[in-house]
């Protein structure tokens, strides 16, 4: 390979990077009124939708061991939140209707940088929503005041 | 051998590490296509790392390990990017490295529709001794791999690939299908393919207990892809068609491993290759990396 194409390519490959870590840098808008409001834009049709899973009594304990894989790396542990996302024992999130989180985790907030989930099966999303929904309401850890000295 | 140039290589080498160490693993759900693409991209901030091979059976020649490693990158939840570095093996002749890819995948729309169209562009750099077979197009056919390492790698390629990724999952399962243009730079008509693919779980629902031999880690799935000829010349004629059933083994602890037995479909096709490949997903890289460039955060 030519040094001047090696060049060219590590220069591209460097602003690239760049970019996409100054993008990372950038904390997606995790402001709970933005956040939250999501859950409104669920179209009616899965608004109305019943959690087919809510009496199965393995939806919550299967719905813990999902989330501990896909989601508590950026909703933390508990879901109580993070700097990368949003706490999911919000009242906005555990008085919303199972169909509106299901349609949450089936489309994502793309632009806000919550991935779409469509690629784990319908029943592993309803477990995953029985499981947050049945941790109840809770104070997010990134809106407690700091402790006094 | 020159110290000074070795210094700043092995630094950069224990940075990645560190930054790697530093990540923790996130349990990614890969689908068990290696050539057909669907519409899920890398979690925003991830780093997914991987190594494929592919043994290949070679009429009137000798057969060859084609490899190549991974580093696939969430920019945004909307943009994945990945670099290629690819190697070859001929047994009985030698050893090459035989180029880059760096390809960009875009989801331009917000939502989950019954359809989700995935643009895909790539650029890359490979000589003519590449037998990665990441993708098949034109007229590509098994007797284009006769020739030796030592004159193939001395033909230059640099294409530009264009891909429409279109995808869907409905009741478990995973439809895809992709269509690619590619040119190559210098003055040569535009080749055409396809991939085709289907894949599901072998279970719908999520076990109550982490396992890592439950069902719902392991996916099937199937793909299809050949070559349409080019602009010149467009159909199925002088063109190679493949079949691979596959398997994804997604473990809990962020390692995903495929295999893929794949089987030639007409005489211009290599009649088996045997593909696999294993990887690994750091979630929080690029969190820990703009961390590092800008000092320590609150």
């Amino acid at each position: 390979m030519k040094l001047s194409t090696l060049l060219g390519f590590s220069a591209w490959l460097s602003a690239g990077f760049c970019f996409f870590f100054a993008a990372q840098g950038k904390p997606e808008s995790t402001e709970p009124a933005s956040v939250y409001a999501e859950l409104e834009k669920a179209p009616a049709k899965y608004r109305d939708k019943t959690n087919p899973l809510a009496k199965d009594k393995d939806a919550v304990p299967a719905g813990k061991v999902l989330f501990e894989e896909h989601c508590e790396e950026c909703h933390g542990e508990s879901a109580l939140g993070t700097k990368k996302a949003p706490s999911l024992r919000a009242q906005e999130v555990q008085s919303a209707a199972p169909g509106s989180v299901f349609w949450i985790l089936t489309n994502g907030v793309v632009r806000k940088g919550m991935p779409v989930w469509s690629k784990l099966p319908e029943p592993q999303r309803w477990q995953l929503v029985t499981y947050v929904q049945s941790l109840g309401p809770a104070e997010a850890l990134e809106n407690k005041p700091p402790a006094k000295p | 051998m020159n110290v000074s140039r070795i210094l700043p290589c092995a630094r950069l080498v224990s940075i990645a590490l560190a930054l790697l160490a530093c990540a923790s693993a996130l349990k990614g759900q890969e689908n068990p296509y290696i050539v057909a693409y669907d519409h899920n991209l890398e979690e925003p901030g991830n780093l997914e790392v991987e190594y494929f091979s592919t043994f290949g059976t070679q009429r009137d020649g000798p057969n060859f390990h084609a490899f190549w490693s991974e580093f696939e990158y969430g920019a945004t939840a909307w943009w994945t990017t990945e670099l290629y570095l690819d190697g070859q093996t001929t047994f009985g002749g030698s050893s090459v490295y035989t180029g880059f890819r760096w390809e960009n995948r875009v989801r331009p729309l917000k939502n989950e529709h019954w359809i989700n169209p995935v643009l895909y562009v790539e650029f890359e750099d490979t000589n003519g001794a590449d037998k990665i077979m990441k993708e098949v197009e034109g007229h590509d056919v098994e007797s284009d791999f006769l020739t030796p390492n030592a004159v193939a790698r001395r033909e230059q390629n640099r294409e530009v690939e264009l891909k429409l990724i279109l995808s869907s999952n409905y009741k478990g399962w995973n439809f895809t299908e992709n269509t690619l243009a590619v040119k190559n730079l210098s003055n040569e008509p535009w080749e055409f393919g396809y991939a085709l693919g289907a894949s599901r779980p072998l279970t719908m629902k999520g076990a109550a207990q982490k396992c890592n031999f439950c069902l719902q880690h392991f996916i099937a799935g199937v793909e299809m892809y050949g070559g349409l000829g080019d602009r010149c010349s467009f159909g199925l004629r002088n063109t190679s068609h493949y079949l691979a059933p596959g398997l994804a083994w997604n473990l809990p602890s962020g390692w995903t491993f495929r295999i893929e037995p794949t089987f030639g479909l007409n005489g211009n096709s290599h009649q088996f290759l045997l593909r696999w490949g294993a990887s690994y997903e750091f979630s929080g890289f690029g969190q820990k990396v703009s961390q590092l460039f800008k000092g320590k955060s609150e």
